[in-house]
């Protein structure tokens, strides 16, 4: 996904502790999100979901497949 | 009857302002997600009866994630549900996801009352919201309040004795996403806005390039404004103050007391070239209170200022994101950098941010990061006081040593310590004009533990320092270290005092180099030295209680040998 690229979540991988976190968050399958930038190859990505920016780690960003539009 | 409060919300909407305002205890708050790490109870009046307020640590649900959040879940289903009442904070900027846990809050069958905060700033953000719609809805009295100016707080209390619990359809996660996606849509109204330069300089700040120019320019910047206030509070105000009025009344009582007798060696302390030197001196009413309110307490009112500022505005979790993968090389990531800029001020409220990190292991290794190569504001004044005469070269040396050692500690224990780190997952609040009450009420509150927690250590310290100089104690030990001291550091067997005054409190330990005339090597080796050992008693307490004994002897027996090993090889690389 490319900066200021919208998409939708196709689908979330990992344990269930950080699904009920994603989904606390706002972060859920079919939800649509907008990635902001991201630092460097294996950096941090910042994403907008709703109002609100957030910044995931690398791998975690990993785990958050996205449908480009 | 209501006993107990609880303000329950999301990270960073303003819980502890609203704790502020209701309980009149004076709580520190800044702009990113995590601030309040203890659980923060007051009292208030509600009617005749008084009420425990309990302010909880932010969370996003009620199935807790991390340590403070089990701690949160825990408390409110201990109390008794027609004894309690709830008010949940809400960020009116962005209800939406807020209101996920307000609908948790209302299934789990608990009294809730809504606030929503920050009402002035969704006005300035194009977001108004219907607020007798969403009561309807949810079934429970809603208010618009801006906890920093108090709007709307009283309201809130007027109407805590209408709620009770609803009875709500427990949804699953999916079902509660779909059911705030229909309550955002009927109360909330988005007008259309153009860019603000705000929310231009919110999105530079978290690309690659921009974000590291941005990030860059507010450390350097701050690093001088802390330096330029703590220098002109000494020189225009705190050395004023001792040498014109102080001073003479010390002469006074050193003619009137005698310079042989022992009360004079206590309170005065030695004359130097006949003269009472602050610095020299080593009295109880010398040197102590000069140390605390001349050189070290200028410099804590500057950083803690500043500090105040960053975090309001909003950078900190930025500078977060821009070092997430420098950090991830020593174990960490990003919020940790957080902890570590709290530790610079001082390394106890810095200890305690690590509650914040998610894994034992990171908790360790940042807790361990920070008492070795984080020097706290008080150990940086003194050594500006001890090097500052010989040239800016060393103070900055002496920084550059301890970013190595950071660097290269920090990849070490990535390597050995055992455990898990997780990833950052943090959110990034938007950018905010600081309110000037926050501001002062935090330095306030800052400058107050410091002064309650460092000025009994500094007068002891420096007492001890004094009996023991009297009574030629010192000679016992500095005989068994000189070897080590001498040998390996290239200092004179004395610094063996500082050194191990050091582990008590850095102020006094540096104060003590200052009468030994040694060289610049010698002052720059001594400051380093006493920069990697643990800042002062309080943090050894503090590592104590939070990580545990075994953890404290892990901690301290790197620190020995990292001080040992540093040390030699300065001393055999400077010429």
């Amino acid at each position: 996904m490319k900066a200021k690229q919208r998409g939708i979540i196709c689908e979330i991988s990992g344990g269930l502790g950080l699904q009920n976190k994603f989904m606390s968050m706002g972060i859920y399958k079919g939800r649509e999100i907008i990635k902001i930038s991201h630092i460097g190859l294996r950096g941090p990505v910042a994403i907008k979901v709703g109002r609100s920016v957030l910044v995931l780690g690398h791998s975690v960003a990993n785990k958050i497949v996205v449908e480009g539009q | 009857m209501i006993k107990k409060i609880f303000l329950v919300g999301n990270p960073n909407v303003g819980k502890s302002v609203v704790f502020s305002r209701l309980t009149g205890v004076r709580v520190i708050s800044s702009n990113y997600a995590g601030t309040t790490v203890e659980i923060m109870r007051g009292f208030l009046k509600l009617g005749n009866q008084e009420v425990e307020v309990v302010d909880l640590p932010g969370t996003y649900s009620l199935e807790p994630a991390s340590k403070s959040e089990e701690v949160a879940v825990s408390l409110l289903n201990e109390c008794p549900k027609d004894e309690m009442a709830v008010i949940n904070i809400v960020d009116s900027t962005n209800l939406e996801r807020n209101l996920y846990l307000t609908l948790q809050l209302l299934e789990a069958g608990l009294p809730v009352v809504v606030s929503l905060n920050m009402c002035d700033e969704a006005k300035h953000h194009g977001v108004s919201l219907e607020t007798d719609k969403l009561e309807k809805i949810l079934g429970i009295p809603v208010i618009p309040t801006c906890a920093i100016t108090g709007l709307g707080i009283k309201l809130l209390l007027e109407r805590i004795n209408e709620t009770k619990p609803v009875l709500r359809h427990q949804f699953s996660h999916r079902q509660r996403w779909q059911e705030i996606g229909s309550i955002i849509e009927q109360v909330q109204h988005l007008t259309h806005r153009h860019h603000t330069l705000r929310e231009i300089l919110e999105d530079a700040s978290v690309r690659p390039f921009s974000g590291a120019l941005i990030g860059i320019g507010v450390i350097l910047v701050s690093f001088q404004v802390v330096r330029f206030i703590g220098e002109n509070l000494i020189n225009r105000i705190a050395d004023p103050i001792f040498l014109n009025f102080y001073q003479p009344l010390l002469v006074k009582l050193s003619s009137f007391l005698g310079e042989e007798s022992f009360i004079h060696h206590l309170v005065i302390g030695d004359l130097i070239n006949g003269r009472i030197d602050f610095k020299q001196s080593l009295g109880l009413l010398t040197t102590a209170p000069y140390i605390e309110f001349a050189m070290v307490l200028p410099y804590i009112i500057s950083f803690y200022f500043v500090l105040g500022l960053v975090e309001d505005i909003g950078i900190l979790p930025r500078l977060a994101m821009l070092l997430d993968n420098l950090l991830h090389h020593l174990g960490l990531h990003g919020f940790a950098i957080i902890p570590v800029l709290l530790g610079l001020g001082c390394n106890v409220p810095g200890i305690l941010a690590t509650r914040n990190l998610e894994s034992r292991r990171e908790r360790f290794i940042a807790a361990t990061l920070i008492s070795i190569g984080v020097p706290c504001v008080a150990l940086q004044a003194m050594i500006f006081g001890l090097l500052g005469r010989f040239s800016g070269f060393y103070v900055s040396g002496v920084y550059l040593v301890l970013l190595a050692i950071w660097l290269v500690l920090g990849i070490i224990l990535n390597h050995t310590v055992k455990g898990y780190s997780p990833e950052l997952l943090v959110e990034i609040p938007p950018f905010r004009l600081p309110s000037l009450a926050t501001l002062w009420h935090k330095l306030f509150l800052r400058i107050k533990g410091f002064l309650i927690e460092a000025a009994p250590l500094v007068l002891l310290g420096v007492l001890a320092v004094n009996v023991l100089l009297y009574f030629k104690l010192f000679d016992l030990f500095t005989g068994i270290f000189a070897p080590v001291v001498r040998g390996l550091f290239g200092l004179p067997k004395e610094a063996v005092v500082s050194l191990v005054m050091g582990l008590f409190r850095k102020d006094v330990a540096v104060g003590m180099l200052i009468p030994l005339a040694l060289s610049a090597k010698q002052s720059f080796i001594a400051a380093v030295l006493l920069a990697i050992s643990f800042p002062c008693v309080a943090t050894f307490i503090v590592f104590f209680k939070e990580l545990g004994l075994k953890d404290l002897i892990k901690a301290s027996l790197i620190m020995f040998f990292v001080a040992l090993v540093t040390g030699s090889l300065l001393n055999f690389a400077i010429r």
